[in-house]
């Protein structure tokens, strides 16, 4: 771990209490230092700052300093120095912390800009908040509560506009309900490097609009939706699903590539009804890939494997394993084992345990895409640094299975467990899928499964807990956020009654005991357990790896380890 | 607090005896005897409802007919039993109430879970729950008992309303300062 | 027809005499029950039961709508559904004892049936003769002594339930009629003193106390009622007590016991339990009317024999001094009184509540046996006084 370099402080006067805030930090987050709340709408930590909201409006004053001789002028009644406080309110967003600088959020002027600013933003606001999906996490809302003036004395026709326009295939635009803060518009122009979004006319008839001939289609089109203060901008997959004060959000990671973008999932009932990013600064700040927004869907998939199955017919769990165990024995020495850089670290850890019992070997499927060099990377498989740690495999994985494709032809090999990987995308032909027996441990149905002798079904990342080594080599835990589908077992349930009908110890399987083995066994592990993983994550040494030729590209807060593995990456 | 000790009044021997009390307790129920019955004969005879009664919850709609609850949960959320399951949906184009939105695409409200607190009805931000005057339910199963959407509309009717808030919001976007 | 019953077997007789007590009592009980709903709901002022209708009584115009408000297809729909329903049985009773209570309280309240009076004609002689199943010589101390037997069948029930609440109930029902058992006797020992005249040979049949009550002149015709007020008085609440009516149904007592004796009973066994509580109150006001009320003479000072010739000399028709009509006219005016006071037991539950169970002991034992024995005592001085000065 490398600790960060120690930022200049200066101390500023926030109500009367001093705190010490980082050189450079803005008002409003320096008042957040200080437990002080200074409303705003679209000022955002990880944009730029443009001031056009005017909420976070606060009063400032510096020390008086005697004109003439620089010397510091003291108030006789108090016996500091005197502040000079600037007569207009300024704000907060686009002030920068200065040393001795005195703010005031509670006074009456204060106050005063806050209801005028709430009043004249919901003048043309309409009365949506019963259908509009925003309430409950609506700024408007919120703050209207918070600074609002209470009741409205606009008795005007209110301003109509277009209220279901279509930015892009996942985002709607409801323009009333828009207050212009232009976040959306920072955001596709600074992070999404995709300048679609636009205001355009002037005074009450603004309106966001896409560039003409565009649309906001990107892969990061529905961070908008996240970062909208109000319910402008809506998701269209979460559009009318569900109000937001039901849902139960667990801590949980985008699978998709080793970006491992911390995300919750939003739930009710066992049912997942939405993904959002959680701001972590070291991976993924607070945005996410749209394509990861989408992976709850495989939970309730319609080819979701729900039954243990031995040669085609529906079994019990038991069956399921004794046969498994009597396969093994069968073909001892002929087994081969699939791992997957998609299984937790604790599932790779019980995979390569059934290796060793089996003495079998191991290879792992690899899964390359293009990386947009924001928030989803070159390599598909969110684990495979998981896999390395484990001791897992040593090497990284080949492109293709052919390793085993040889072993299979040559009759070397006659049993394969395959953990969650579909062999038949891996390279394996079906002529080489008939000659071997497949003990499959999968969730959803594909080839492999169809395929397999004893299919195992198990869990997705949603109904388990796990951890996960993203990139970075950064160790962070996901956690389940929905009840598992009926018919499926726990993964490691299911790896480590393998590994006893093997022949192996019989290992743990709730992750307190199971952690106790793995940092006894794993050293890069070493003293630590599930429980004190902290939220954000923990990066583990890379040094034993660094000389590996990771295929990951740069993308936000992560550089390749060095040049020469990015060029030399495998096609 | 003061203390009040009240002196018990010493009974007379004829009270002591109980045969005063019995006789005028038998005087009393001899002349109810021959009252007429204050009871109401139920199937055939109803009480008269009061204004305010809170009865079973119901749906209703507005004096065109279209449907008001527009699905925002709230009567969801504050139900204390949680007798109230909404699934929402969005309007679909072209029903002339797209500019609403939203409405329920089904509305259980499960009245063995009912208690009759009425906030839901409180809580209404449209206008569209109301409690009204039916107050029996009976059903030979549990899905008897559970009100879907269509029978808590056909239960809660018609009511006037006072704000017509969708119709004028769409008079608004039609006629008003649209650009 | 005389001739033919006399000349019946006894046990045919006895037969035809016990199916003939059950066969009144039985429904007379049961309209008893339907009766007490009726007061009840009137003094309620509820309708009481009148929904149940036989179909075709509903075309009757007038009638039928009547019977069906007055409830008295109820009648015949609670005794059918105490028949056919299911008979409960607990797990955890005393089988045997269980089932034999129900009959054990049916005994005393039929048997005492047989020994009351309940009607007389004239023979040709003119002497009256009293119509009574059984006339034995003892007459009230078979009843008394019958009668109460019936307390073996609640102490038997809540002891066979193996529950708590029925076995409080059978506790507390024997504990209350042995103690009001005492009163109940030595309030009808004056009536009795009255009527046996020293050197006389004495007698304990109730016919007979009617027949004091059908003496002309003014203390010949006068009711016991009058005589005797205290006695009465006694003797009635004592009644109430010995028949576990209100307010002395300490064993019941649904407010403490759920339901006394009878909390595991159900279906017929408990329509049993009710079938001997009605008759038993029948008996009770049958003696009592024997006892203070001048039997089946109609009025006081108006003896039946009086009422018939005055009948007799107003109409003039032969029938009105046929014993067959001088009997059943004596058996209507005795019915009279006996469902007066049976609607006098109704009106008393529905009116006063019920005691506490140390306000019954203490009532039993410490004010009603003192007086009933001061009564007795001063009755037995004045009629000793009295017989002094007569002879």
């Amino acid at each position: 771990m490398i600790a960060p370099a120690k930022p200049e402080l200066v101390t500023v006067n926030i109500d009367g209490r001093e705190v010490a805030v980082p050189k450079g930090t803005n008002v409003i987050e320096a008042a957040r230092q200080a437990g002080v709340d200074v409303p705003h709408f679209c000022y955002h930590s990880k944009l730029s700052v443009v001031g056009n909201c005017r909420m976070c409006l606060v009063e400032m004053g510096l020390p008086t300093v005697d004109p003439a001789t620089k010397a510091p002028v003291m108030d006789p009644a108090t016996g500091k120095q005197k502040i000079n406080w600037i007569p207009r309110p300024q704000i907060g967003c686009a002030t920068n912390a200065t040393p001795g600088l005195h703010i005031r959020t509670q006074t009456p002027q204060v106050k005063d800009c806050r209801e005028g600013v709430m009043e004249f933003l919901l003048i043309n606001h309409p009365l949506d908040c019963p259908i509009c999906d925003q309430a409950g996490e609506c700024k408007l809302q919120e703050q209207s509560t918070g600074y609002g003036r209470g009741y409205s004395r606009f008795i005007e026709q209110k301003n109509v506009k277009p209220k279901r326009t279509l930015l892009g295939p996942r985002v709607m635009l409801d323009d009333e309900r828009c207050i212009l803060c232009s976040r959306c518009i920072r955001f596709s122009n600074e992070i999404a490097k995709d300048d679609v979004l636009g205001f355009i006319d002037r005074g009450s008839y603004s309106t966001l609009a896409c560039y003409p001939g565009k649309k906001l289609e990107n892969n990061y089109s529905l961070n908008t939706v996240d970062i909208c203060p109000v319910g402008a901008l809506t998701s269209t997959d979460f559009r009318f699903k569900m109000r937001v004060w039901f849902l139960k959000q667990t801590n949980s990671l985008d699978t998709e590539s080793s970006v491992g973008a911390n995300t919750v999932v939003w739930s009710r009932e066992g049912a997942i009804y939405r993904i959002t990013p959680r701001q972590n600064d070291g991976v993924n700040d607070t945005w996410m890939a749209d394509s990861g927004r989408e992976l709850y869907k495989q939970v309730a998939a319609a080819d979701r494997l729900a039954a243990a199955k031995v040669s085609g017919a529906d079994s019990t769990l038991d069956a399921a394993i004794t046969a498994a165990g009597d396969l093994f024995k069968s073909s001892a020495g002929a087994v081969a084992v699939v791992g997957s850089g998609r299984s937790s670290v604790e599932e790779q850890f019980l995979t390569r345990k059934l290796a060793t019992v089996l003495q079998a070997p191991v290879s792992l499927v690899s899964r390359v895409g293009k990386g947009d060099g924001i928030l989803v990377s070159a390599d598909r498989n969110p684990n495979v640094r998981g896999a390395l740690v484990t001791g897992l495999i040593n090497a990284l994985p080949a492109p293709k299975l052919t390793d085993l494709a040889v072993a299979i032809d040559a009759g070397k090999v006659r049993t394969v467990v395959a953990v969650g990987e579909d062999l038949a995308a891996a390279g394996l032909t079906a002529a080489q899928l008939a000659k071997i027996a497949i003990v499959y441990l999968g969730t959803h149905a594909n080839t492999t499964s169809a395929a397999a002798r004893i299919v195992l079904p198990s869990l997705t990342v949603f109904e388990k807990n796990g951890t996960l080594v993203n990139q970075q080599f950064r160790l962070q835990k996901f956690q389940q956020a929905v009840p598992a589908a009926i018919g499926t077992t726990d993964d490691l349930v299911i790896l480590s009654r393998l590994v006893a009908a093997a022949g192996g110890p019989t290992l743990p399987v709730d992750l307190t005991a199971l952690w106790k083995v793995l940092a006894a066994e794993v050293s890069a592990l070493g003293p630590m357990s599930f429980a004190s993983l902290p939220e954000t994550g923990l990066l583990l040494d890379a040094t034993p790896w660094a000389a590996l030729p990771f295929i990951e590209g740069e993308s936000l807060h992560y550089q390749p380890s060095s040049a020469k593995a990015t060029e030399g990456r495998p096609a | 607090m003061a203390v009040i000790t009240l002196q018990r009044k010493p009974l007379t021997f004829a009270e002591r005896t109980y045969v005063p009390q019995i006789l005028s307790g038998l005087r009393t129920t001899f002349k109810r005897l021959w009252r007429p019955a204050e009871t109401l004969e139920y199937p055939e005879e109803r009480p008269a409802i009061p204004p305010g009664y809170r009865g079973v919850p119901t749906l209703v709609r507005d004096p065109n007919g279209r449907e008001k609850c527009v699905s925002c949960q709230l009567c969801e959320f504050v139900c204390p039993p949680k007798a109230i399951r909404i699934t929402p949906g969005a309007v679909p184009e072209g029903s002339g109430r797209e500019h609403v939105e939203k409405a329920p695409s089904a509305f259980d409200i499960d009245m063995l879970r009912c208690i009759y607190c009425g906030l839901c009805q409180e809580v209404c931000p449209e206008e569209a729950i109301f409690l009204q005057n039916q107050y029996s339910m009976s059903g030979y199963t549990r899905e008897e008992m559970v009100n879907h959407k269509d029978r808590l509309y056909e239960l809660g009717g018609t009511l006037p309303d006072a704000h017509h808030k969708w119709d004028k919001k769409q008079a608004a976007a039609e006629h008003g300062n649209a650009h | 027809m005389i001739d033919f019953w006399s000349n019946l077997h006894p046990v045919v007789q006895g037969l035809l005499k016990g199916l003939a007590v059950i066969l009144v009592i039985f429904p007379l009980a049961g309209a008893c029950s339907l009766a007490e709903r009726k007061i009840s709901a009137w003094m309620q002022r509820r309708p009481g039961p009148n929904r149940a209708i036989v179909p075709w009584f509903a075309y009757v115009p007038f009638l039928g709508r009547f019977l069906q408000r007055l409830g008295v297809f109820h009648l015949i729909a609670d005794g059918a559904k105490f028949l056919f329903k299911e008979e409960p049985m607990p797990g955890h009773v005393n089988k045997l004892y269980y089932v034999l209570a129900p009959a054990l309280a049916m005994m005393p309240a039929f048997a005492t049936v047989t020994v009351v009076p309940f009607g007389a004609y004239f023979n040709a002689a003119g002497d009256a003769v009293p119509l009574m199943l059984a006339n034995v010589d003892v007459g009230l101390l078979a009843v008394f002594a019958v009668s109460s037997l019936g307390v073996y069948s609640l102490i038997l029930a809540g002891w066979a339930s193996n529950s708590k609440y029925p076995f409080l109930g059978g506790i507390r029902a024997s504990a209350q009629l042995i103690s009001y058992e005492l009163s109940l006797t030595l309030s009808v020992v004056p009536v009795f003193l009255w009527i046996n005249a020293p050197g006389t040979p004495g007698t304990m049949s109730l016919a007979k106390v009617v027949e004091f009550q059908s003496l002309p002149g003014f203390w010949g015709g006068t009711w016991f009622l009058f005589l005797m007020p205290l006695s009465a008085f006694i003797f009635l609440v004592a009644l109430f007590a010995e028949t576990n009516r209100l307010p002395f149904d300490m064993a019941e007592s649904e407010a403490d016991l759920v339901g006394g004796f009878h909390t595991e009973y159900g279906a017929f066994k408990w329509s049993l339990f009710f079938v001997a509580e009605y008759s038993n109150m029948l008996v009770g006001s049958g003696v009592f009317a024997l006892l203070f009320l001048g039997g089946w003479n109609p009025l006081p000072w108006l003896p039946l024999a009086d009422f018939v010739g005055w009948l007799h000399h107003l109409t003039g028709a032969a029938w009105t001094i046929h014993p067959l009509f001088v009997g059943l006219l004596s058996i209507a005016i005795f019915l009279g009184k006996v469902l007066g006071l049976i609607f006098v037991f109704m009106w008393v539950r529905w009116t006063v509540p019920r005691f506490r169970y140390d306000q019954i002991m203490k009532l039993g034992w410490q004010k009603l046996l003192p007086l009933a024995i001061a009564n007795l005592i001063f009755y037995a001085l004045a009629i000793a006084l009295i017989q002094q000065s007569a002879s």
